[in-house]
């Protein structure tokens, strides 16, 4: 027999407010096993926990129910405070009287009788509980950034600083992501290459850094602290130790006409490319959709150039294996297609341009060297019109917009807006917007500055229509403050696209068993208090793969990530929830079931032999969990038909004994 | 009180939620109507949901709108005017207590292509 002792706190008046505390231990002090029970205003404080711990001591406790909060809040207060006194920490219940009862009744009697209900319950469980130990695993100190943007550089530049291995996995043949492709950056200007370079050329340096580009992690096995990764070499067809980055095969090669995806294919580049002059690796690669070598065998031209003898049309791609302890997700985002926004004629008129197409029409590394003309006809554009919000806050079109803000766009339109006022002061600059959302530091006073000192009009209002006419478009919008509908005559019309997740996220939440929401984004393990976890123990987010950001924030995450690494790879073990499934090798007939269901992997089958009453052997199949993979999610305890499968600390007789105390 | 109930009945109707409405004037700026109107689309959304409908009933913005459902197609909240705006015509017609059309003729005047609600609206405008 137990002896248990229990603890109804207040929790000041939010609990006592509904519930009569001192009822509740009075019904509880008869309830089996109880020896001891009083109630107290703050179990949580200080001399609470002293309470707890005199009472463990004096009365020989052997389990404790604490009536309080979710054990969401205090469960690790309470069994600390346990195992302070002596007593194995698993032995402690909490009955949540709080969240699940004196929050959600309004009269006392209900609240006083539910929350005696839910003690008996925790009381019975506890009358069943067993002292648990949690194992140990090794850590594997070495960590994997998945996505190579800044918030990928930033986290592995942070984490081999503090002395620890990391490994960037990136889809494209070089690092940078979405701001090596834009001119300058808000709220202070200066521009984003002089910021971003020095830091990829870290990275290159960086002896505890090792970069695979045009890479993809392609299965990721086993659990925190101990991760196994595949990745797959894309063939580049140049090989990466040899090539100098010398660009002379890029010079030569007679495929001219390829769409230029670093410039959002407003000018070409060769069937072999280096994408931008700053690419970290400086190595080039062969695209094999247009290399007509790889295509039919003809040409070689790029191996005769190539001085290095770093061109090799035989390779394959390549997949190796690596271990890690943590796994960062840096994936970012990408502008959604415009394709089925009819309205704004995206497709119809090449004058009709993205946000992130405009940056590279600005930038003197772009297709026009910098120079502000249209992609139609290469002439000066005068009347230019950015419209907000396009495909963002748009919950009426599920399969084109995204219902959420994408928080960026206010302060990037504000920039175009501005610089184009700036460099060309002969321009009208009008932009359309539903509210501008600036709350950063120095941002609004950036909008304002883009409407007093530069003169942009700003119009509150969408746009309705674009049409191409001649060499022009016509605007067709409405003006809310002025009750008007204008119309004006645009030379270039520039979209605020809406941002989502890189498409490749959700496959990659499915290896890393990490959550998504809706939209893809990925999910934080409480949004307040833990931004930087997934609720996956061991992957970390950074950056816009978890939700639209700027800069400053990716980078300011980043590094938060980056610190929760290091603080996982700093410990030599690793403590396992005991709180795990476990087979009765007797009672498990190998039928797969527990497998089949089980999320995370965690159970394996293995061949055991068993002494048969006549002293015959048997060799039958039967389930195993691997208790460090395990997170103890009960599924595989439903679906176990012969009822071998149980949940330690929770287990099937006791689960049933609390509600047979609630059925009383 | 008579209005609530007239703006609860012109929602219930037209099967619009005015409240989705983020005033981002999209339906204005895109309705090919507007200057022959003296509410405009958004307009017309927000004093629906505010309950200022007898200035709509009066107007003659009313018979202008082409029921061409740009505005319904464009709407980023899928609040859908135009269904608002047939809702208020309604009201207009049931209160003046007569309809307009003799449904035998009916399968004579349409055209094929034409969507639903257009073919009721225009029928009850014209055929005075
Ligand atoms: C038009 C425009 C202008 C902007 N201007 C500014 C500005 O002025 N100031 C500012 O602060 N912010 C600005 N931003 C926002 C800025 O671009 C982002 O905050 C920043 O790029 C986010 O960085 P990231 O590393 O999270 O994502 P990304 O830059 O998207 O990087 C993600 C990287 O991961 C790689 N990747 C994706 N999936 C995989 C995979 N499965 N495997 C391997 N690699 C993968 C991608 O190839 C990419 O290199 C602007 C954005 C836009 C669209
Ligand atoms: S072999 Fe391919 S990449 Fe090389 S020069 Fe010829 S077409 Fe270009
Ligand atoms: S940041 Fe501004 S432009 Fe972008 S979706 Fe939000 S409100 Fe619209
Ligand atoms: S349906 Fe009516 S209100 Fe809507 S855009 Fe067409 S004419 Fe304008
Ligand atoms: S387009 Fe839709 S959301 Fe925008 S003002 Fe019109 S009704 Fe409201």
């Amino acid at each position: 027999m137990q002896r248990i002792g229990v603890f109804v706190c207040w929790c000041g008046s939010n609990i006592a407010g509904t519930v009569d505390v001192q009822a509740v231990a009075e019904a509880l002090k008869t309830e089996p096993g109880v020896v001891f029970s009083t109630n107290y205003q703050y179990m949580c404080s200080q001399a609470g926990q002293d309470i707890m711990k005199q009472a463990i001591k004096e009365h020989n406790l052997t389990g404790v129910v604490v009536c309080s909060c979710s054990p969401r809040m205090h469960e690790t207060t309470f069994r600390k405070t346990a195992a302070a006194a002596g007593l194995n920490p698993y032995m402690v219940e909490i009955a949540n009287i709080r969240e699940q009862c004196s929050w959600v009744h309004k009269d006392m009697p209900t609240g006083t009788e539910k929350a005696i209900i839910l003690g008996k319950a925790a009381i019975a469980k506890v009358n069943l509980n067993t002292p648990l130990t949690p194992g140990e695993s090794p850590v594997t100190k070495r960590a994997l950034v998945i996505g190579g943007g800044i918030a990928g550089i930033q986290t592995a530049l942070d984490i081999a600083d503090a002395g620890f291995e990391v490994d960037i996995v990136e889809k494209k043949p070089t690092i940078g992501g979405k701001m090596a492709q834009i001119d300058k950056t808000f709220p202070t200007l200066d521009c984003a290459a002089c910021i971003l370079t020095p830091k990829m050329v870290d990275v290159a340096q960086n002896e505890k850094i090792r970069i695979f580009s045009y890479a993809e992690v392609t299965d990721v096995k086993g659990f925190v602290g101990n991760f196994t990764a595949t990745i797959k070499k894309k063939a580049r067809y140049v090989k990466e130790d040899v090539c100098t980055g010398c660009g002379i095969c890029t010079e030569k090669c007679p495929q001219k006409k390829v769409p230029n995806e670093f410039n959002l294919g407003m000018d070409n580049r060769r069937a072999v490319y280096i994408p931008f002059a700053q690419a970290v690796p400086k190595v080039a690669t062969i695209d094999p959709d247009h290399c007509t070598m790889l295509k039919t065998g003809k040409c070689g031209v790029c191996a005769k150039v190539c001085t290095a003898g770093a061109i090799d049309y035989t390779q394959k791609d390549e997949f190796i294996e690596e271990n890690y302890g943590a796994i960062v997700v840096a994936t970012g985002y990408n502008p959604i297609s415009m394709d089925k926004f009819d309205e704004f004629a995206y497709n119809q008129s090449k004058d009709v341009i993205t946000s992130l197409e405009y940056e590279r029409l600005m930038n003197a590394a772009g297709p026009t060297a910098g120079k502000l003309l249209r992609p139609s006809d290469g002439k000066h554009p005068h009347t230019i019109v950015f419209v907000q919000c396009v495909g963002s806050r748009c919950s009426a079109c599920d399969e084109k917009g995204k219902e959420y803000c994408s928080k960026i766009c206010c302060m990037y339109t504000a920039k175009h807006a501005m610089l184009t006022r700036d460099k060309y002061p002969d321009t009208d600059v009008y932009v359309f917007y539903i509210d501008v959302r600036t709350p950063g530091k120095s941002f609004d006073e950036f909008y304002r500055r883009a409407v007093e000192d530069y003169g942009v009009h700003y119009i509150k209002g969408m746009v309705g229509k674009v049409m191409p006419e001649g060499d022009q478009l016509k605007v067709r919008a409405s003006d809310l403050l002025a009750n008007k509908q204008i119309n004006i005559d645009a030379d270039l019309v520039v979209l605020a696209a809406a941002i989502e997740p890189d498409k490749s996220a959700r496959p990659l939440a499915t290896m890393l068993t990490a959550s998504m929401d809706t939209n893809d984004f990925f999910t934080e393990a409480h949004p307040k208090l833990r931004p930087v976890e997934s609720p996956t123990a061991g992957v970390f987010l950074s950056g816009a793969c978890q939700g639209p950001r700027d800069i400053p924030e990716t980078v300011a995450q980043a590094g938060a990530a980056a610190s929760k690494v290091i603080g996982l790879l700093a410990k030599d073990k690793l403590t396992c929830n005991p709180c795990v499934a476990s087979s009765n090798e007797i009672m498990c007939n190998g039928c797969s079931s527990c497998a089949n269901v089980c999320p995370y992997g965690a159970i394996t089958y293995v061949e055991k032999e068993f002494r048969q009453p006549d002293r015959t052997t048997l060799v039958r199949r039967v389930a195993s969990v691997n208790e460090a993979v395990c997170q103890g999610c009960g599924c595989c305890t439903v679906v176990c038909p012969s009822g071998a499968m149980d949940l330690k600390g929770f287990a099937n007789n006791q689960i049933m004994s609390e509600v047979d105390a609630i059925c009383k | 009180m008579e209005n609530k109930n007239l703006r609860e009945e012109i929602i219930r109707r037209s099967g619009v939620n005015p409240l989705k409405c983020m005033r981002c004037g999209k339906c204005s700026g895109t309705c090919p109507a507007y200057d022959e109107m003296e509410y405009h689309p958004h307009q017309f959304v927000y004093m629906v949901e505010t309950g200022d409908i007898e200035p709509l009933m009066n107007s003659k913005s009313l018979y202008k709108c082409l029921t061409c459902f740009a505005c319904v197609d464009r709407c980023p909240r899928g609040v859908e005017p135009a269904k608002l705006i047939e809702s208020v015509r309604l009201s207009v017609i049931r209160q003046q207590g007569n309809n307009h059309l003799n449904t035998d003729t009916i399968p004579d005047i349409i055209d094929e292509e034409m969507p639903q609600q257009a073919i009721v609206t225009a029928l009850r405008k014209y055929n005075k």
